[in-house]
Parts: structure tokens; C-alpha cells; sequence
């Protein structure tokens, strides 16, 4: 993950992180995606793990997760979706994106263990704030497994550095107070938090919540290192379902063609700022 | 780090962690910890603060009507023919339960902090009722989230709420229950961090929550204390409460945990049995996870996910249960213990008829297991059970199940 980020800074522009649905609408269309991503423009991917009670995601990824579910996903099963892209592709940094209950109830060492295994690079997990470090955060780290830690509006320069204190990878802003799926911020607004945190640290900063758009990605993209699109894309294979829900001829498609759109925008992104 | 609460004592819990033992602790989104942190700070000012101690018992006494009375179940007692049974009358304060105590509580915390804004969730609607009642006295407007589902087996709750003057949502994102009311106010209290105070109903949650929920309901334990020693001279033999957050259980059991001739029960919902997943008896049936902030018991899946409970009383219709419950049962100072959907209907008749006294569905679990153990008990024994609630709001769910349409 440090080489990939390395490597972007090197060619002069932020990374494309993207977000989907591990088993949404079903395990074999979202492996399907998963390998797409790449070719895509995808620079990051970030593997959702379905929780039945998301609380911190809006209604796009909530109903995600409950048609993944429904289809018979399990950790397990997104552990095997993660192995299985990595027997093609070595170099693709993978993130899994979640909730602690699933990871608490398979067993912190299993997990951490068999996330390896399957070629996991880092995790995010959403209700581990960095006062819980000792649950997931420290064993993690301790066998080389980056963990990702989103810092807020809320989040202030006080609280900055115990956030970052344990974090690696990337620091993931979320771009405003609320859930996944909202609007867009000011983008200057979000500049401005960019520079906040950069004075805090020398990780890379990804930028979420909010963007769907190429324009999005392109405005975000002009001061963070990486921009991070999810709702957008988990939206995009909600609306390619036929009306049982299952895939069509269009699910996959249709996400690469989202990405490759996406992608371009975060490539025009430093030609935007230089303008 | 993680230690536990003194070992010579039962009520020095949580640790500054927030921890009962592994159970408890603050599992919440970043966006959420300062605000977390904020009401803990205001949270150790209010409870050493004098003035605050103040305004919460003037309004205990003048507003909720405390304290409520110990009664001797004279009829209950001679029927059953083993011990004495008293009952702690939490169903006369106003608005009708023991949820007021903590929403007055809250709502103080809340003024201190300068919140303009309540939001809160709710099952059978009598924590929404109570919080919308004390956002009436204070001026301050309320949003309600309540499960889709439980907006209209709770018909007669909703709209006291709407007359009190706050805004009930309905959630019907997952399966529009008390949990989904729970993660839509998260989701609410996230996106308004500023102006917002999320008045939790229950002694779950992030820490600080399970512990000031704890000391606001802890009136009841304490006034029942020394209630019992005029009435008797003595204490109890045995404390019986419902169990579905645990709000009032903890408020009961907390004040008599150090007393070692006080045993006690907690009672969960057994639905229609523990084989099946129409229950929701965390503790009896379920494993240790993490939900809605806190480390507990939890009814769920081999994958962490989380099963929808069911409860006739759609006040204990919860997959989770307060984290110091967890801890009591683990360490065993307090026995769970299941009873059945028909078991409570059972009690919630005999109890009426009796005594004269309609009470809720919730405490009518804890009737039930007390109908099964005074027998059992020498005629010098003592029961003291908290009447948590009064059953207006169940008569029609009562009557449809007895054939009885209204």
C-alpha cells in the first residue's frame, strides 16, 4: 500500500479508492467487479463486509449489505472473495471495510491470521475508535496489517494526533458529519481539512463521503491524495438488478464504466488545481 | 487499562474505560467519540454538583411524583401462600413507567451542555413518551425514531407523542424494530453533532450511557431500600425485574448488589421459547458481541450478525441487554431467567384482577417468575419486585390476543 502511494505521488495525482459491496447482489457478480476495478482506473479497493446493522452507512450501503446477506455472504466468504482476486492481481491494495461484531465473533487472531492469508492490506473498521486500539487496532499492526483510521469534522487538533497515533496506510477524512451517501461538501471546505490533518502527519489522505461524480472526484482530488467513492458505486449495481434482484448483463459493465469516469475526473485533478 | 471494577464490591463499576468487566466500553464511529467525551465531562461535573443533585430531586418530588409508593400485595400474597411480596410502584409516576426518571436526568445534562435539539429512539413507545414530555417542559423540540412496525402496534403511544409535540419518524430500514430505531438515531446524531442530544432509554450504549442511565434509575433501589427496612426491619430475600435494555432492573438491583442476603433476578423475554429465534432472551440464549456502542450479551447469527428478537411486550422486543447485566450474570451475583409470552399474559391477568392493578406486559415477566417462586418460599420471606410500568398502553394487544377486539 506505501509503494502504491508512493508510486501516484511520483506520477503527480491522487489515488482512486473504491468501495463496493463484498457478495452485493451475490458472491460471483461481486468477484466479477472486484476484478474489474483495476483496469477500471480503480488505484485502492475497498472490500465492504456486510453487517446487518450498519449504523454509521446511509440507506445505499445498508440495503447493499442486506441483499448481500440475503445471498449468503459471510466474513468467510468475503475473506475468499478477497483470496481469490489475488490469485490474478498481486499489486492491487486491498482494504476490508466493515464493522467490528462479524470480527469479534470469528476471533480477532483467526481474522487477522486468514485476512493475511488472503492478501489483505489493511483494514477500516468503523466502531473502533482509537480509545478500543487494544480489541483489533495493536494485534493488527503487530502482524503487518495496515489499520486505516477515519478522522472527522469533529475530529479537532486536539484530538488529531491520538487518532493518527496508531493509524497506517492512509487516513481517511470523512468529509462531513453524517452518514454515507450524503452530498457533496464545499470542496474548498474540504482543502482546507486536508491541509489540517498534513500538518499532523506524513500518511497519504483519502477523502470520502460524498463524492459520485468525475466533477466531484476531479474538485476533491485537487488537494487530497486519494478520493474515495462508495455510495455512488454500491448505487450503480443497485440500479443495474432486474427485479428479483439478481444481476443482469449490465451490473458489471456498468460499474467499470462508473469507474473509468471517476478515474479520468481524478486524473484531470492536478491539471484543475494548476488552472 | 481494563481492570475490573474492586472485587470486595459489585457497585464500583464501570472502570474509566467504561468497562463492566470485557462488557461495556465506547465502540462508536470517530465522528461520535468527542461527543462521547464532552457528556462524560459533563456527565463527572453534574453528578458532584449540588445544584444539579437539586433541581433532580425537586423535580423527582414535584414532577414525576416521587417518591412512589412500596405496596404489600396482600391478595397476591395470600393466593400464592409462600413469601411476602412487595411491589415497587415505578408504574404511578407520571407518564406512566419508570423512563422518566432518566429522561429527566438526561434532559438536565443535556441543558448544561446547551443542546438545542433531543432526539431519541423507542420499542412500545413509553421511553419516547417520557422524553417527549420532558423536551415539552424544557421547550426544547424532539425527534422520535420508532420502528415501522411498532408505529402501528403502538398507535395509542404515537400519537401522545405527537400531542406532547414531537416529530415521530418511522423507520423502516432493516426491519423497522426498536434496534433500527436505535441505528437511525446514531445516523440522526451524527449528522447533527452540534446541536443535538441523544437521549438514550436504556443502560446500554457508549460509556458514558449505561452509567448515568444507571444512577437516574438508581432512585428506585434506593427509596425501595429504605422503604423495606420501615415497612419490615429488614431486607429483601429476593429483588425480581424485567429485563429488556435493563434500565429498571439495574435501577432496582444497584443500590442492594453489595447486600449478600439479597438475591436477585433478572427476567427476560422467552417469547415463544428458546429453541426457536421468536425470543429475546440476550443473556439466556445469546453470546457476547459488540452492538450500538458496548460490548453485552446479543442475540446473533455465527457471522455476528445481529436476529431480530421477538417479545409479546414490544418494550423487551431488544437483541441486546445493558453491559452491567452481562457483567452480573458472568460473575453470578444475578440469575437470569427466561418467561414465555403466555406466562406474562398469565401474570398480566392474575395481577389485575388481584390487586387492581393493570400493569405494562414488561414488568408482567417479572410477575410471572415471581408467581413461580413465592411458593416455593417460607411465609417469613420477602420478595420485592419493581413494578416497572402500567399496562394502558398493552390493552390492545391484550385484547386481540384474548379474543377480546376493542
Amino acid at each position: 500500500m506505501d509503494k502504491r502511494f508512493a508510486d501516484l505521488a511520483a506520477e503527480g495525482r491522487p489515488a482512486l479508492v473504491t468501495y463496493f459491496m463484498g457478495g452485493d447482489p451475490d458472491f460471483e457478480t461481486s468477484l466479477a467487479i472486484m476484478k474489474s476495478l483495476p483496469s477500471a482506473g480503480s488505484d485502492v479497493i475497498e472490500l465492504g463486509m456486510p453487517f446487518s446493522d450498519p449504523m454509521a452507512d446511509g440507506p445505499a450501503i445498508q440495503l447493499a449489505g442486506q441483499r448481500a446477506l440475503k445471498a449468503g455472504q459471510t466474513l468467510e466468504k468475503t475473506l475468499e472473495l478477497a483470496r481469490r482476486f489475488r490469485a490474478d492481481d498481486k499489486d492491487t491494495p486491498i482494504v476490508l471495510m466493515g464493522y467490528y461484531n462479524p470480527i469479534y465473533v470469528y476471533g480477532v487472531d483467526r481474522f487477522i491470521e486468514n485476512a493475511l492469508e488472503a492478501g489483505i492490506d489493511g483494514l477500516i473498521v468503523v466502531d473502533l475508535p482509537p480509545e478500543m486500539d487494544d480489541e483489533l487496532c495493536l494485534p493488527a499492526l503487530a502482524k503487518g496489517l495496515n489499520f486505516i483510521r477515519l478522522a472527522t469534522p469533529t475530529t479537532d487538533d486536539k484530538r488529531l494526533p491520538k487518532v493518527l497515533e496508531n493509524t497506517s496506510g492512509f487516513v481517511y477524512y470523512v468529509s462531513m458529519n453524517g452518514i454515507t451517501g450524503s452530498a457533496l461538501p464545499d470542496p474548498s471546505l474540504v482543502g482546507g481539512a486536508v491541509q489540517r490533518i498534513k500538518a499532523h502527519t506524513r500518511l497519504p489522505v483519502c477523502v470520502g463521503f460524498g463524492v459520485k461524480t468525475p466533477e466531484h472526484a476531479r474538485a476533491i482530488g485537487a488537494s487530497a491524495d486519494g478520493v474515495v467513492v462508495g455510495t455512488a458505486i454500491v448505487n450503480q449495481v443497485a440500479s443495474s438488478l432486474n427485479e428479483e434482484g439478481h444481476s443482469t448483463g449490465a451490473t458489471v459493465p456498468g460499474v467499470e464504466a462508473l469507474v473509468r469516469g471517476l478515474a479520468a475526473g481524478v486524473r484531470g485533478s492536478r491539471l484543475a488545481a494548476a488552472e | 487499562m481494563n481492570q475490573t471494577p474492586k472485587l470486595n464490591s459489585f457497585r464500583s463499576g464501570p472502570d474509566e474505560d467504561g468497562r463492566f468487566g470485557i462488557f461495556g466500553g465506547r465502540f462508536v464511529a470517530e465522528t461520535l467519540m468527542p461527543l462521547i467525551l464532552d457528556l462524560q465531562d459533563e456527565w463527572n461535573k453534574a453528578k458532584t454538583d449540588p445544584a444539579f443533585q437539586a433541581e433532580l430531586a425537586d423535580l423527582g418530588t414535584h414532577y414525576i411524583g416521587r417518591p412512589s409508593p412500596l405496596y404489600f400485595a396482600e391478595r397476591l400474597t395470600a393466593e400464592l401462600g409462600g413469601a411476602k411480596i412487595y411491589f415497587k410502584r415505578e408504574e404511578l409516576n407520571h407518564t406512566g413507567s419508570h423512563k422518566i426518571n432518566n429522561c429527566i436526568g438526561q434532559i438536565l445534562l443535556a441543558k448544561r451542555m446547551g443542546k438545542t435539539r433531543i432526539i431519541a429512539e423507542t420499542g412500545a413507545g413509553q421511553h419516547g413518551v417520557a422524553s417527549a414530555t420532558v423536551a415539552a417542559r424544557f421547550g426544547l423540540p424532539c425527534v422520535v425514531y420508532m420502528g415501522a412496525t411498532d408505529v402501528e402496534r403502538q398507535a395509542p403511544n404515537v400519537f401522545r407523542m405527537k400531542l406532547l409535540g414531537a416529530e415521530v419518524k418511522p423507520v423502516t430500514a432493516g426491519s423497522g424494530t426498536l434496534k433500527d430505531a436505535m441505528n437511525e438515531a446514531l445516523r440522526d446524531w451524527v449528522t447533527n453533532v452540534d446541536s443535538t442530544y441523544y437521549l438514550i432509554g436504556t443502560a446500554a450504549g457508549p460509556h458514558p450511557y449505561p452509567e448515568l442511565v444507571r444512577e437516574f434509575q438508581s432512585v428506585i433501589g434506593k427509596e425501595a431500600r429504605e422503604q423495606i427496612l420501615e415497612a419490615e426491619g429488614r431486607l429483601p430475600d429476593l429483588v425480581v425485574a424485567a429485563v429488556g435494555g435493563g434500565s429498571n432492573a439495574i435501577g432496582i438491583f444497584h443500590p442492594f448488589l453489595d447486600d449478600e442476603t439479597v438475591k436477585m433476578v433478572g427476567v427476560e423475554a422467552g417469547g415463544k421459547g428458546l429453541d426457536g429465534d421468536e425470543h429475546c432472551a440476550s443473556i439466556t440464549a445469546g453470546s457476547p458481541g459488540v452492538l450500538h456502542g458496548n460490548r453485552t450479551y446479543l442475540l446473533q447469527d455465527r457471522d455476528g450478525q445481529i436476529k431480530e428478537g421477538h417479545s409479546i411486550s414490544a418494550g423487551l422486543d431488544y437483541p441486546g441487554i445493558g453491559p452491567e447485566h452481562s457483567w452480573l450474570s458472568d460473575v453470578g451475583r444475578v440469575e437470569y431467567v427466561p418467561i414465555m409470552d403466555h406466562e406474562a399474559l398469565e401474570a398480566f391477568r392474575m395481577l389485575t384482577r388481584l390487586e387492581g392493578i393493570i400493569p405494562a406486559l414488561e414488568p408482567s415477566h417479572a410477575i410471572a417468575e415471581v408467581i413461580k417462586r413465592a411458593p416455593k418460599m417460607g411465609k417469613d420471606e420477602i420478595i420485592l419486585m419493581n413494578l416497572s410500568g402500567r399496562g394502558d398502553k398493552d390493552i390492545f394487544t391484550v385484547g386481540n390476543i384474548l379474543g377480546m377486539g376493542l
